[in-house]
């Protein structure tokens, strides 16, 4: 890819004890760009956010940001890395002891000295970009699911991170809300200067908003391309995913044993 | 067959327990470690100390009042039978001071305070917001964890003397007021019975000691909690039972180092 | 930074915990009679202390004067020996009388001092030379038995 890599994951493996989840994935997200990461329920997108926020360790392979290799970083490196990122959790992850306001504000008063006047009027400017600016007293329990995941949102783009990860923003969201953080990633992104990564399952929104997508499945990069390689594809998974098919390369189920033996049916009858 | 399984679900519980005590060990340098930010910021630990003592102080005024009662009353029975009912208020307090008080209210503080933690920081977990805050570059155990343990380290010892201030006042109520014990000999026979250095601070370091155990206890299983429903009820009620039953044996331990040779 | 109501409730529970360990160490402990600077120690031997214990009580004529610091055996003459610690402000002839007594029939054990009338006082490493034992019921009881038994016999002869 052209310009610049911000992040860079090469060959990374990843295993949940011996469960293999990441079987030697290379994605590159460039400087300036939204990039989608699609692909089945399960099948590890969450896990690679983490492995870009060092939360967890690839057993093999490297995840590069910004030149800096994650995993090799000390404490305090990585906590001055993680400064300079944002995610949205798939579950909002609100702190439900403090007000939408103090949710928003919180890692302005963590990592700033700024006098409380200046954080008012960021955490307001935040909260009217995803349109709840009336909602700074509610606590977490009084907002639906929806707009508790748009209050996060709001918190996770609080510092102007230069990485931002989404995950599953448009979980949840009613189509007009859908619409409105669809163009708010976009837009938050082009005035940031930053780089989006969303992972999601909402093919038709991602292809309006975003310059790169990689499907993953199986432990691997099966796809990726621009929105308009991915819609013309003729590729039978990416086909069946962005047309919604339910048989298909992709399987719906979890991996188990034979369906017919665990309902204890004679197989061949 | 059956023995070899037996002996290997035996020694996987051994060793399962012998990694929590580690990684308890581990967790609790952690805190002393992470300490700076709960007095740096000690509005950060003035919350919590409004949670875990502002809100056990009823319960521990109601319990110590009656429990001075009840030493009252029982005391005045027993020491009726050899003529000494002027020792009661020497009974009632020496009792207090150096084992109702502290025990009583750390058992109290285990169970209103303790499990309230664990649920607290276990449900933080399971809904994320314990990696939300890492990933925000915020030391959870800085942030969340070392100031409930200095709120819990700074109450236990205050509602222990409040306990035992009230449980006197409950005794005095009893025995002065109803039974009718003379005044003067109540408090004079106290006054000579408790000695400040032997009986008040000794039960003041045990219920410092009694307090670091308890939020210790219960920050660990609320950290250490399964990230759902059963995982966060489990730790509540372990940490009741653990810390229940860590006050008695230190109990035991810190009144054979005090009152030994007596 | 403003002040809030939860600093109020977070003070109130400071100062009433507080409050309540001043009256503990004054109202129910002995703080209040502790002059730890205006002391002087004395010592007294016993054949027999009984049931004395450390912070055991010393009176004179029934007031509080101070307390017994220190127990030990003298391991030359075979012989309790006891430090006592007494208030600087009561002070004591040479010739004073140091006698372990009961409160109640079964009560604690105290060291009673009863001054003599010499001039000069006692001063501080100074020792109690005359000093009684304390009652030890078992003897008194056998004492008792034997005289019986002793009164029995004489009229049979
Ligand atoms: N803590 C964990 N321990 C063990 N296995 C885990 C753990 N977390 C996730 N997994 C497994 O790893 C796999 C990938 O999980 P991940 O959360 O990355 O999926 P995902 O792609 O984000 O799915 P979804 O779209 O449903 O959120 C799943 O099969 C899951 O069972
Ligand atoms: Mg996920």
């Amino acid at each position: 890819m052209s310009s610049q890599a911000l992040v860079e994951i090469r060959d990374v493996n990843f295993a949940y004890d011996s469960r293999p989840i990441l079987k030697g994935v290379n994605l590159t997200f460039p400087k300036g760009k939204v990039i989608a990461v699609m692909g089945g329920s399960g099948c590890g997108k969450t896990t690679l956010l983490q492995l870009i926020g060092g939360a967890l360790k690839p057993s093999s392979g490297y995840v590069k940001v910004d030149g800096q290799v994650i995993h090799e970083l000390d404490h305090k490196g990585l906590y001055h890395m993680r400064r300079r990122m944002g995610m949205l959790f798939q579950f909002g992850a609100l702190f439900t002891d403090m007000s939408v306001y103090d949710n928003v504000a919180f890692q302005m008063r963590e990592h700033t000295d700024l006098p409380e006047e200046i954080i008012r009027d960021l955490v307001l400017m935040k909260l009217n970009a995803v349109g709840l600016r009336g909602t700074h007293n509610l606590m977490p329990a009084e907002l639906s699911g929806g707009m508790a995941r748009r209050v996060a949102l709001a918190r996770t783009v609080a510092l102007d991170p230069m990485l931002i990860m989404y995950d599953e923003p448009f979980a949840g969201l009613d189509p007009i809300s859908l619409t409105v953080v669809g163009n708010l990633i976009r837009s938050l992104n082009d005035a940031l200067g930053a780089t989006s990564v969303v992972v999601t399952h909402d093919v038709q929104e991602s292809l309006k908003i975003v310059d790169y997508i990689y499907f993953i499945a199986d432990g691997v990069v099966v796809a990726e391309g621009t929105p308009a390689e991915i819609s013309s594809s003729d590729k039978p998974f990416v086909h069946q995913f962005v047309h919604g098919e339910m048989d298909g390369p992709v399987p719906f189920h979890y991996p188990s044993s034979n369906y017919e033996q665990d309902l204890n049916l004679r197989p061949g009858r | 067959m059956t023995i070899v399984e037996n002996l290997r679900f035996l020694g996987h519980r051994i060793v399962n327990a012998v990694w929590r005590i580690g990684f308890a060990s581990r967790f609790f340098i952690l805190i002393l470690f992470y300490s700076g930010t709960s007095f740096r910021r000690f509005q950060l630990t003035i919350k919590e100390l409004f949670s875990s003592g502002v809100m056990s102080l009823i319960i521990i005024l109601v319990a110590g009042t009656f429990v001075g009662m009840v030493l009252g009353l029982q005391g005045y029975e027993t020491l009726k039978r050899y003529g000494s009912e002027s020792a009661l208020g020497s009974l009632v307090a020496l009792s207090l001071v150096r084992e109702l008080g502290p025990v009583l209210a750390a058992l109290l503080f285990a169970s209103r305070a303790g499990s309230a933690m664990t649920a607290e920081i276990g449900l933080m977990k399971a809904t994320e917001q314990i990696s939300a805050m890492e990933m925000m570059a915020i030391n959870p155990i800085a942030r969340v964890v070392a100031p409930r343990f200095w709120a819990g380290v700074i109450s236990m010892p205050l509602l222990s003397a409040l306990f035992s201030a009230m449980g006197v006042f409950g005794g005095y109520v009893v025995g002065v007021v109803l039974i009718g014990v003379d005044q003067g000999s109540f408090w004079s026979q106290m006054q000579a019975g408790v000695d400040f250095k032997h009986d008040i601070v000794n039960g003041m370091i045990k219920s410092f000691v009694f307090g670091v155990a308890v939020t210790a206890i219960a920050l660990f299983e609320g950290y250490d909690a399964p990230p759902t429903a059963e995982g966060v009820s489990g730790a509540t009620t372990r940490t009741v039972v653990e810390s229940s039953l860590t006050i008695l044996f230190l109990d035991f331990i810190l009144t054979a180092f005090m009152f030994q040779g007596e | 930074m403003k002040r809030t109501t939860l600093d109020l409730w977070v003070g109130i529970f400071v100062v009433a915990g507080l409050a309540a360990l001043a009256v503990l160490a004054l109202k129910v402990g002995n703080l209040s009679t502790y002059n730890m600077s205006e002391t002087y120690q004395l010592q007294a031997h016993f054949s027999n202390i009984g049931g004395l214990k450390p912070q055991a009580s010393i009176k004179s004529s029934g007031v509080l004067v101070g307390r017994v610091a220190q127990i030990s055996l003298d391991p030359e003459r075979y012989e309790a020996k006891v430090t006592m610690t007494i208030d600087k402000r009561y002070q004591f002839p040479k010739d004073t009388f140091a006698n372990i007594m009961t409160s109640g029939l079964l009560g604690e054990q105290y060291i009673g001092l009863i001054p003599g009338g010499d001039e000069a006082f006692l001063k501080a490493g100074d020792e109690i030379k005359k000093t009684q034992s304390a009652v030890v019921l078992e003897d008194l009881i056998s004492r008792f038995l034997y005289s019986k038994a002793e009164d029995s016999k004489q009229p049979n002869k």
